[in-house]
């Protein structure tokens, strides 16, 4: 039996060829080096993201992560739903606070739920998938796996918004989050320090309807990787990892800057850390190379 | 015209139909929300102003101003409020509510975005990103689409050799099995609330 074992819901971007593919692979890598059993929550549906707001309101929003929640209790029982994408992890958990602190809105989601025979009990656990690394595993216990330590990078830790605010890892602050660059130095990686837009928001979703606003905030976050010598930005957040990470050419065409600084998810250091294949750790999704990780990861 | 009701009241109507309303009359104005939005120099009113102009009764101004379209989601309003008002959601709820009354601004391109999201996740249950992209490419038309696909193909071909984008996700979409259930959800969700705030058609 597995050690740890949980209801997994990977969200849109990380499905087989979608935007975060890399971010999967290399979370399925990592758990099975960890012996953590993830089965996925049958059928589930997508969490509506922030972006949702518009058309969405606020039941549908909820109904939509609460179908999630029905599907977890009953065919997972007892099992944490964990979430790798930030917006994920923040709409469920938000939508479970709110059925939590009211009794209408429970009530309205449930009537919206038996349009489809479901109902939910209230009973679910909503998790991040560092939260579960952290608080179930630990950094030593992370640790102990490492056989090819990144010894020589320097990572720019970026947190961005959504799994720092508003509830953010606990025990951590929201101005400045320790975390990542913990996790970046249990694998023996060096985080730099005073990485200054460690927590700006790289416009979100708005990176699509307000391009260049969007692209004034990713500019400032990979320019400041560079000066703070930087030889990668590492991140837990699927949409920060797309948006820094693709715009950078469209940055480097309109304003004649030089960028090419890899985004890599921390996942995808653990994997290569605990011995994993290039491939293992979803390097081959990278539009910008991340070469010394590659080197690593290609030494026997 | 839902607005009849409160014509007395912004604030009330607010409160009301509002996700999260109830909170805006615990503002004290001291403007620390509206130093912490990343597009913070394009909010024609920063989210303390908003709140002052939603006790002022200025209800056409609210409504059909651009400035909660400007929200990012980042949450930097909500971790720093004293009074620890959810600004994120007002503002989402504001923006909705605008929406859904025809008095946002037409051509707002988060507006046409947002809306783009939910009716693609809503078809299958899950976004197809593929599809997503190319509606926002044509969204002004034919020729200025293929422009906009031209300008953006590097990284589309970028993404389809990192096995980041699925040409098949045009005919073979990922979805739900249950689509029709989220459909049937989503309805009646819909209605739920609609009643609730004396929107229904
Ligand atoms: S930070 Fe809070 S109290 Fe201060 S102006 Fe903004 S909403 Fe009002
Ligand atoms: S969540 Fe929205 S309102 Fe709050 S600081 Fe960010 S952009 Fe401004």
């Amino acid at each position: 039996m597995a050690k740890k074992e949980y209801a997994f819901y990977p969200g849109c971007s990380s499905q087989l060829k979608a935007s975060a593919a890399n971010y999967l692979t290399s979370t399925r890598s990592l758990c099975r080096v960890l012996d953590i059993k993830l089965t996925e929550i049958p059928d589930w549906n997508c969490c509506g993201a922030s972006i949702g707001y518009a058309e969405g309101g606020e039941l549908p929003r909820l109904a939509l992560n609460a179908r999630n929640f029905a599907l977890a209790e009953s065919h997972l029982p007892g099992q944490d739903i964990v979430a790798t994408c930030a917006a994920c992890w923040l709409s469920a958990r938000e939508t479970k606070e709110r059925l939590d602190a009211s009794a209408e809105l429970m009530r309205e989601t449930n009537e919206a739920l038996a349009a489809a025979g479901l109902h939910y009990k209230g009973e679910v656990a909503v998790r991040h998938m560092v939260e579960v690394l952290i608080e179930d595993f630990g950094y030593e216990a992370l640790a102990q796996p490492v056989v090819k330590p990144l010894a020589g990078i320097k990572f720019a830790g970026y947190v961005g918004c959504q799994t720092n605010r508003p509830f953010g890892i606990a025990g951590e602050s929201f101005e400045n989050p320790m975390y990542l660059d913990k996790m970046v130095e249990t694998v023996g990686g060096e985080a730099v320090t005073g990485y200054d837009q460690k927590v700006t928001c790289c416009g979100g979703a708005l990176a699509f309807s307000e391009a260049e606003k969007s692209q004034k905030q990713i500019r400032d976050i990979v320019e400041s990787a560079y000066d703070h010598g930087a030889d990668m930005i590492v991140t837990p957040c699927p949409l920060c990892q797309a948006n820094v990470e693709i715009y950078q050419s469209e940055i480097n065409k309109k304003q004649g800057t030089k960028f090419h600084m890899p985004v890599l998810y921390y996942s995808q250091l653990m994997t290569v850390a605990y011995g994993g294949s290039a491939r293992e750790a979803g390097l081959d999704g990278q539009l910008i190379r991340a070469e010394k990780l590659e080197e690593i990861a290609a030494k026997g | 015209m839902s607005g009849e009701r409160y014509r007395n009241s912004f604030l009330r109507e607010v409160e009301h139909n509002v996700e999260e309303g109830h909170w805006v009359k615990m503002c004290m104005q001291c403007g620390v929300c509206s130093g912490s939005c990343p597009f913070g120099p394009h909010w024609a009113h920063p989210p303390q102003e908003l709140f002052m102009m939603i006790r002022a009764g200025k209800r056409e101004e609210v409504l059909g101003s651009d400035a909660m379209w400007m929200c990012t989601s980042c949450y930097n309003c909500v971790v720093r409020c004293p009074r620890k008002l959810p600004i994120t959601h007002i503002m989402h709820g504001l923006a909705n509510y605008a929406h859904r009354l025809g008095l946002a601004p037409k051509n707002q391109p988060t507006r046409q975005f947002a809306k783009m999201f939910w009716d693609n996740l809503s078809k299958t249950g899950r976004v197809n990103e593929l599809k997503l992209s190319l509606g926002l490419y044509f969204k002004d038309g034919f020729k200025q689409g293929i422009r906009n696909a031209l300008a953006m193909k590097d990284i589309g071909l970028g993404m389809l050799k990192a096995k980041r984008l699925n040409p098949l996700e045009l005919v073979k979409p990922h979805a739900c099995k249950g689509a029709k259930d989220i459909h049937a959800i989503l309805a009646k969700a819909k209605e739920i609330e609609d009643r609730r705030k004396g929107l229904s058609a």
